[in-house]
């Protein structure tokens, strides 16, 4: 990584309020950060913490209580559809559950051309944007020929995900945010994804925001770690720097709560294990 | 969605619906053309001439029609029975229990017995113990009417002679003459008797049908277009549009529904009330329940995945709204519209009782034929005809409507799916 680093996507102060009153609930409490372009950044946390509803603000799906966010070093604008459009051709972002993430009643095929579309090749001849598409399936490993006319329910778990990178692998963003893209699909092609979200970073130099709870994936792929509790960020750093000299008391737990290979007696020592017997 | 109309298929509630309906649809097009002819035209002289089917008298003693001779064992008694008058039933009964028989051994609604009885008891020269004179006299009078019932002397047929008028002897008519109902043309069948004004009320009823059909169908798309339409709007853009959309739809479900019919047919006026006219004004007053289910599936859709993510793929908010949610909510808008085209068939129903349905000469409706059947107080002249058909197709059609419903909506409807 070189010593000077463009900061991508940076927030001051960004707050999430939900509901008013006595029912008012804090989702992202007044977070700082600044993400610098070609990273992979993890955020990790424990379901309710609040990563998710960050992701949606900084894609721009729900609206900032308070605070601001910037966008390539400028103050984001999303106020009408067009600039929206615009911002989202910089940002964009594959979802945890693939099977609810298409339109159940379009084929395939229109997602990849959306994307098409939104690059402006509206005027391609259809050719052109077949080769295209031929050209995002083969990176994920998927032959375009199985893929054309089909139906979304017709694909596997797996398949939609990678389909999914694909379309991200078409519309090239400077940002993308992987909202647990791992979490809904089996063992085995949660490391096909993994590895081809490393490729498409490698390749495109794009930066990854990469959402998970799991402590152990998050060391696994990123650069740099942010650990967020109650929507505050408790604790960020290098990979390195969080997993192995944590500092706050909650890295530590999640730290403990990575899944390891045990030694059948080390196993029922462990604490949290032990823990749930007594109780 | 192949799959879902499969499922449907195989759904007996369903089916059943379907079936009925379809069945009330093809008969109402189908039977106009084996009876043709204006359903509102006054054919008969009498009010509430009961079901049957009637041959025309003239036809029948014409001399040219083919006689046969049948002897057929009982037809005189039989005869006697048919036409033995209530009045005459009675007053056997009472001689009987003078004479002292049992009151409960006598039933003056079986004829047959009855005049079995009358014949084996009755003795014209014994006086009863206590009976004026005048009584004895009638009973006897009435034992010589039912006798004379039993006379089967030929019934003489004359005609008028077309140059001087006088009556010229045409035939006998005896009790063993028969004539073959396919040599005579004039046989009208009244499946469902007349109206009072005469008219044949199953060719009303297929009309009738058809046009609460007609009302049902415009009310339930108008209520139907604005429901989704709102429901849409307010469920998606959400906001201060929402607030307003549900404002509106909390204010309209206040103020009983029926009501604000009853107010708005009565402001227009008979002169405006067409067919079409009713139709919109139901459909103007029953949108709201449409908006609102409307609504609320389109917020738990809203902030599914596939709707973000056709967001971040640029799409407009009409793409959005017609591409990713409408689909979604495809199935549960034809249920609600079917079940606002049964609403609005029961709410013309309601609507023309009350003499506020459309006002109309040229065409029957379900609730002007009840309209009218309670004008004519069909109730107490015990011409159950001119009204319970009536009331068993509502019934029916409404059933059928609501089964289709029931069945679809526990395919569709993800909460009811087992």
């Amino acid at each position: 990584m070189s010593e000077y680093r463009e900061v991508c996507l940076s927030g001051t102060g960004v707050t999430k309020v939900f509901g008013i009153g006595s029912k008012k609930t804090v989702a992202v409490n007044n977070v700082d950060f600044k993400f610098y372009s070609g990273e992979l950044i993890s955020i990790v946390g424990e379901s309710g913490s609040g990563k998710t509803t960050l992701i949606k603000m900084l894609l721009g799906l729900t609206s900032v209580t308070s605070g601001e966010i910037f966008f390539m070093g400028e103050k984001r604008d999303i106020s009408s559809h067009k600039k929206k459009k615009e911002y989202w051709r910089g940002i964009q972002a594959i979802f945890q559950d693939p099977y609810s993430s298409y339109n159940i009643f379009s084929k395939i095929d229109s997602v990849l051309l959306d994307c098409i579309k939104m690059r402006g090749g509206r005027g391609l001849p259809y050719e052109k944007k077949v080769d295209m598409m031929r050209e995002a399936c083969s990176f994920v490993n998927l032959k375009f020929d199985e893929m054309t006319n089909k139906y979304p329910f017709e694909l596997s778990g797996g398949q939609m995900q990678r389909l999914m990178i694909a379309r991200i692998f078409l519309l090239k963003p400077k940002i993308l945010l992987a909202d647990e893209p791992t979490s809904m699909i089996d063992a085995c092609s949660r490391a096909t994804i993994l590895e081809m979200l490393l490729k498409l970073r490698d390749e495109t130099g794009m930066m990854i925001i990469f959402i998970t709870h799991d402590m152990g994936l998050a060391y696994y792929v990123s650069d740099s770690v942010y650990i967020m509790e109650k929507g505050k960020f408790v604790e960020y750093g290098s990979a390195n720097e969080v997993v192995l000299t944590p500092k706050a008391e909650y890295t530590k737990q999640l730290l403990n709560d990575v899944p390891k290979i045990h030694d059948p007696w080390e196993f029922s020592r462990n604490k949290k294990f032990r823990k749930e017997i007594t109780v | 969605m192949k799959n879902q109309i499969k499922q449907l298929l195989k759904s007996g509630k369903f089916m059943v619906g379907f079936i009925v309906f379809m069945s009330i649809l093809l008969f109402i097009t189908i039977y106009p053309f084996f009876v043709p002819g204006n359903p509102l035209q006054m054919i008969g002289y009498n009010s509430f001439i009961p079901p049957g089917t009637y041959l025309s008298l003239y036809d029948a003693v014409n001399p040219n029609v083919f006689v046969y001779t049948l002897r057929i064992p009982g037809a005189a008694e039989a005869r006697i029975v048919n036409t033995l008058p209530m009045s005459d039933r009675e007053a056997m009964r009472d001689w009987l229990v003078r004479a002292g028989m049992p009151e409960a051994a006598i039933d003056i609604y079986d004829p047959e017995t009855l005049l079995a009885l009358w014949n084996a008891n009755y003795d014209p020269d014994e006086r009863i113990e206590g009976m004026i004179l005048a009584d004895h006299r009638a009973y006897q009078r009435l034992n010589n009417r039912i006798q004379g019932m039993f006379d089967a002397s030929a019934l003489r047929l004359y005609s008028a002679d077309p140059e001087t008028g006088e009556p010229q002897f045409q035939a006998p008519i005896t009790d063993t003459d028969y004539i073959a109902l396919s040599d005579i043309v004039n046989i009208r069948r009244l499946p469902l008797g007349t109206d009072n004004f005469g008219r044949d009320m199953l060719k009303q009823l297929v009309q009738a049908i058809g046009v609460s059909l007609r009302i049902g169908l415009i009310a339930g798309s108008i209520a139907t277009a604005i429901g989704l339409l709102l429901g849409l709007v307010a469920g998606y853009v959400g906001g201060w549009v929402d607030e307003i959309i549900m404002f509106i739809c909390n204010l309209l479900t206040v103020i009983p529904g029926f009501v604000l019919l009853v107010l708005l047919a009565f402001s227009i006026g008979p002169a405006g009330r067409s067919v079409t006219i009713v139709g919109i004004v139901i459909g103007l007053t029953t949108w709201v329940w449409t908006t609102r289910a409307v609504r609320s599936q389109v917020l738990s859709l809203r902030n599914r995945d596939h709707v973000n993510l056709s967001k971040l793929s640029g799409h407009s908010l009409p793409r959005i709204v017609f591409k990713d949610i409408l689909p979604y909510i495809a199935s549960y808008v034809v249920m609600a519209f079917i079940l606002q085209v049964s609403g609005a068939i029961l709410a013309e129903a309601g609507l023309s009782m009350l003499g506020l349905g459309p006002s109309t000469t040229e065409v029957a409706t379900l609730g002007l034929m009840m309209n009218w059947a309670m004008s004519f107080s069909a109730h107490i002249m015990g011409a159950w005809w001119a009204y319970f058909p009536v009331v068993f197709v509502i019934a029916l059609i409404s059933f059928s409507l609501n089964l289709m419903n029931t069945g679809m909506d526990q395919i569709f409807n993800p909460q009811l799916r087992d």
